[in-house]
């Protein structure tokens, strides 16, 4: 019989203490019972001598100090798992959203998980083919990546992200599969959207979506992605299947770990966020992954809007120091109609090399991207100094370079929401392009690339006429 | 006698204790009936502050403490190579089998294996006078270290009984007297992670330490015992740079510290290393290198460990006369640890909310790099440790407090640009920004057995950066066209400089390491090639004429020739030579 207390003291902001307490243990999660019958739940943030300092997920709005009573549970927060959690619906803190949501659970498996052994990692190194080719030839995501999506308010994150999870697929093989989505304090127009999609494609049925929305008590964004990584790890590593999960927005999440750090009255580092969020943030993203003798893996997608599109603010800095590189939208791509407005120059996957080449894509995929980018960020910068001096200012083996930024952005970066490019396609239009610059220039291609692939786009670009003539001798 | 606390309060990875009177700072307690190691950090009467290992879940008021009345020390002996350990030198790959996939809490796994036999092979005889430092013999580690068996510190006196043979590191190989009683020796030290081994001497160091990398050794070289940091915002290739120096770098013993970053980085490590080989020995690297590995879902407080860890380990084969190098990433991980425990403690932030004593703590960490006379008397053994220390700053901002302090005590600076990683030139160290105050202390040496032109070369090229930076200023304003043959000539070279000697790929089978004499060939070959076309344009050649020449490919491939066939860098300048004597014949 766990003993029930009416001594709370104090009540600000999220949290609140009740003294005269016994047995507390650090991070526990409590209940507790309003006066009106209902029932939230909290976390032990702090215990000191016979007080303790909890934090209530749903909001203290209501909680009084003399007939709320609080119960220890003795232990952390637990999601119920069993492989029927696919196609249902939880709420942030993991419990069924509806009737028909309910599950016979098999296990519960506390929020916070454990530590991958780093020993125990296997290296990611399976090529997912997404169909985008601003990400499978630039960017590639492998199995057990880490892979944020940094963004503005109003740019089509939310249809990349579908996109990415609709043509998802690695080359050759028919694997189980899952998805979990993960929403924090987005609208429903945004959530329902997913779920539209997931079920246009039939997903929805190899889904778990666990939802706190925009209205839903901001507090219990600080447990949901745990839940969903609980269902995530569950599903990988104990029932063999490839797992894609979609965090969405990550940038509420941190709200909600601000609001928490400035009611306890803590010191803060930059910008108001807690000193910690490193590794707390760190506690989420490397919960993504493969382990040695283990089928499964799971492939992180976390959504940030970074605020006024600033990548230094400390939310997406902190992230980027933590994941396998980033996608990073751009605003003025979107207004060129750019589609995916994909920035590719600050974008980048940590874990390309490792998953492409030979086997896994083409051979000549390492060589080829280095030289897109080079020659891309050429472009670019002709492009500035051509608002400056004028087109004509430019040398004949510029004016090649403007060209090649522009086709790039038009050709190669835009392809439109539904266009599913295998890897081939998009390595053999990487060639089409550069083929307009003579040989000399593409000095980040081994020569035997270069005599294996470029005479099979040079004939062909003349005759399109999509280059510029000059430069070559 | 034991003596056990009580815990009052627990508050994220700090855990206050009453009752712990007679516990001094820095002894390692044990936290609950479930054991979690931790140090005391703060005494207050009774109280004892308490910063905690592993993670506090589940712990409450109440709960024992346990001392140990020591204080965290590292075990040294053989077994360290190859080793993976995590900030408190527990061994990652002993509790993946015991525990499996996840790191649960409360294990306690002794460092070295107590199992294994060693054969030992003495050094010394029976009868013979010893001091601390002095090597007793010898267990061949791995094919690449020779582990020597030292007379542990403040240690004097005859060897009364030794042997060669094959022994566990608990087992006893040698007696030795000093005059009062006998000791015991075993093949394994402990020594306190915050104390620095001691040492005879500190000098100067004078000889370089080249890693194979371009931009590196040419331009920025770091010596033997010395101290550089590299920062740079995220995507700027730090942890690239660091794996590459651990790689190639020309040391005798590798550490890795992967200090609060990502557990795939520790993997690829795990998974690599193994495979790739020595360029001297061609012995795979693994089998000089140790890695700490707190990666940044394991629990704080051992980050703060873990580099005390890693330097420990070093000045242990530091000892042994080797040359040593320490590659933490990163320390920003480090210092953050250092804020989150002091925010804890609820003391006065200082700068970004760092603690008042980061520059103390940076400045005492990097001062345990150094070339050092070490302690035996026999003979004039010399040991290094060079430290290299990955700083992440929020948002590249280098005027950030963990970046500012680092300077002050480092020697070389890399700087890392997002600017140069955007157009992938990789390593993105900034030619202009980035610093080495060892060009001085190396020049002799350098003179003396690598090149004698080797600093003309390097601020030749230099100086061709420097004026083209300046005149991509007026390029910007006016356009090419406006500038004269000499000037795009500079142009020219310096984009030579730039994309076929800075940049270096570092997935390229021969790209990635670049012996230290194809570097001068290559370099000279470009500066041959600046200085015949100024000539050549004195004569009347056309400047186009000499920005279209064929050979500006070959200069381009000179990167893949293989570092045993640099004869054909050699040849380069032959061609220069015919091609630009062609272009004033038409």
């Amino acid at each position: 019989m766990l003993k029930e207390y009416r001594s709370i003291t104090n009540i600000s902001g999220p949290l609140m203490i009740v003294e005269e307490v016994e047995g507390v243990k650090y991070e526990e999660l409590v209940e507790i019972k309003m006066d009106d019958g209902s029932s939230r739940n909290g976390r032990v943030l702090e215990v000191n001598n016979d007080k303790a300092l909890i934090q209530v997920f749903e909001g203290t709005t209501g909680i009084d100090t003399e007939k709320t009573s609080v119960k220890f549970t003795g232990k952390g927060i637990h999601m119920y798992l069993s492989p029927d959690i696919l196609g249902k619906i939880f709420n942030g803190l993991g419990r069924p959203k509806s009737a028909k949501d309910q599950i016979l659970p098999e296990k519960s498996l506390d929020i916070n998980g454990s530590p991958i052994n780093p020993y125990s990692r296997d290296y990611p190194n399976e090529f997912i083919q997404t169909g985008i080719s601003a990400i499978d030839g630039l960017n590639t995501l492998v199995r057990g990546q880490k892979l944020p999506i940094f963004t503005g308010s109003g740019l089509p994150h939310n249809r990349i992200a579908a996109q990415i999870a609709r043509q998802s697929a690695v080359l050759g093989k028919e694997e189980e599969f899952a998805v979990v989505f993960v929403a924090m304090g987005i609208t429903f127009e945004e959530s329902q959207y997913f779920i539209d999609d997931f079920t246009k494609t039939g997903a929805i049925n190899r889904s778990v979506l666990i939802l706190n929305l925009a209205d839903d008590p901001a507090i219990e964004r600080i447990a949901t992605p745990r839940v969903g990584l609980t269902c995530a790890e569950y599903l990988a590593f104990e029932k063999n299947m490839h797992v894609l999960i979609i965090l969405t927005d990550m940038t509420n999440y941190c709200e909600a770990l601000k609001e928490i750090s400035a009611a306890r009255k803590e010191v803060p580092g930059r910008r108001g966020y807690p000193g910690y969020m490193y590794t707390d943030l760190a506690t989420i993203y490397e919960r993504a992954g493969r382990i040695k003798g283990k089928k499964g893996s799971i492939t992180q997608i976390p959504i940030l809007t970074m605020p006024e599109d600033d990548k230094t603010h400390p939310i997406p800095d902190l992230t980027g120091y933590i994941t396998e590189g980033q996608i990073i939208l751009s605003r003025s791509f979107h207004k060129k109609k750019i589609s995916p407005p994909i920035d590719v120059l600050p974008s980048l996957s940590r874990l390309k090399d490792k998953g492409i080449g030979k086997d896994k894509t083409r051979e000549d995929h390492a060589d080829l991207f280095n030289q897109l980018y080079a020659a891309y960020a050429r472009g670019k910068e002709v492009q500035e100094l051509a608002v400056i001096l004028g087109e004509a200012a430019l040398s004949d083996i510029d004016k090649i370079y403007f060209k090649f930024a522009e086709d790039f952005e038009a050709i190669y970066v835009s392809q439109g929401e539904y266009e599913n490019r295998t890897i081939d396609q998009t390595l053999d239009l990487g060639w089409k392009l550069l083929s307009v610059f003579p040989r000399t220039e593409l000095k980040r291609i081994r020569d035997e690339f270069l005599d294996k692939y470029l005479p099979l786009f040079k004939k062909e670009s003349s005759d399109k006429k999509i280059t510029v003539s000059g430069g070559e001798k | 006698m034991e003596k056990i606390g009580n815990i009052v309060k627990v508050a994220g990875p700090l855990v206050v204790a009453k009752n712990m009177s007679g516990v001094k700072m820095y002894d390692v307690v044990f936290v609950s009936e479930s054991r979690l190691m931790g140090e005391v950090i703060e005494i207050d009467g009774d109280l004892a502050s308490i910063q905690v290992y592993e993670e506090t879940g589940g712990i409450g008021v109440g709960e024992p403490v346990f001392p140990t009345n020591f204080p965290l020390t590292v075990e040294l002996g053989p077994g360290l190579i190859e080793s993976i350990y995590d900030g408190i030198q527990r061994p990652l790959d002993v509790i993946y089998k015991q525990e499996g996939d996840f790191i649960s809490r409360g294990i306690q796994v002794p460092a070295l294996d107590r199992q294994k036999k060693w054969d030992f092979t003495a050094l010394v005889s029976e009868g013979q006078e010893v001091s601390e430092g002095d090597f007793l013999g010898y267990v061949n580690e791995t094919s690449l270290v020779k582990h020597y068996i030292m007379v542990p510190p403040k240690l004097y006196g005859k060897v009364l009984k030794i042997s060669s043979g094959s022994f566990t590191i608990e087992e006893t190989i040698a007696v030795i007297n000093d005059g009062k009683s006998d000791s015991d020796i075993t093949m394994i030290q402990k020594w306190p992670v915050r104390i620095p081994r001691p040492y005879r001497e500190k000098i100067n160091p004078s000889i370089p330490l080249f890693t194979g990398q371009r931009v590196v050794d040419m331009f920025f070289p770091i010596a033997k015992g010395g101290t550089a940091c590299v920062p740079g915002p995220f995507g700027s290739g730090k942890t690239v740079i660091q794996h590459q120096l651990a790689k190639w770098i020309d040391a005798e013993v590798i550490i890795y510290i992967g200090c609060g970053e990502r557990g795939n980085e520790m993997t690829e490590v795990l998974l690599e290393f193994p495979e790739l080989k020595d360029p001297k020995s061609g012995e795979p690297l693994m089998k000089r290198t140790v890695l700490i590995a707190n990666t940044s879902n394991m629990p704080v407080a051992a980050r703060e460990a873990s580099v005390y860890t890693g330097i420990t380990i070093a000045e242990y084969f530091r000892d042994m006369g080797y040359s040593v190098a320490l590659m933490a990433d990163s320390t920003s991980r480090w210092a953050e640890a250092m804020r989150e425990i002091s925010g804890r403690l609820e003391e006065m932030p200082g700068d970004e909310g760092y603690p008042a004593y980061l520059g103390a703590r940076l400045a005492s960490f990097y001062e345990r790099a150094g070339c050092v006379k070490c302690l035996q008397k026999t003979d004039e053994l010399e040991g290094a440790i060079t430290v290299i220390g990955a700083v992440s700053p929020p948002g590249g901002d280098l005027s950030d407090p963990v970046v500012q302090a680092t300077l002050r005590v480092v020697k070389v600076f890399w700087s890392l640009e997002a600017r140069l990683a955007y157009a992938r030139h990789f390593p993105a160290i900034s030619w202009l920004n980035s610093y080495s105050l060892y060009n001085d202390n190396i020049k002799d040496f350098v003179i003396d057995n690598v090149r004698e032109d080797y600093f003309d070369m390097q601020s030749e090229a230099m100086n061709l950066l420097e004026k083209e930076s300046e005149l991509e200023e007026i390029v910007r304003l006016v356009g090419i066209d406006s500038l004269s043959g000499q000037d795009r000539l500079v142009l020219l070279t310096a984009k030579m400089i730039r994309e076929d000697f800075l940049h270096q790929n570092a997935y390229h089978e021969v790209d990635t390491y670049t012996a230290i004499d194809k570097q001068y060939k290559m370099i000279k070959t470009i500066i041959y090639f600046y200085n015949q076309a100024q000539y050549y344009l004195k004569m009347g050649a056309d400047i186009e004429a000499l920005e279209n020449v064929s050979l500006s490919e070959k200069i381009a491939r000179m990167k893949y020739i293989p570092n045993d066939e640099t004869s054909r860098i050699d040849e380069l300048e032959k061609e220069i030579d015919n091609e630009f004597n062609s272009l004033i014949k038409q």
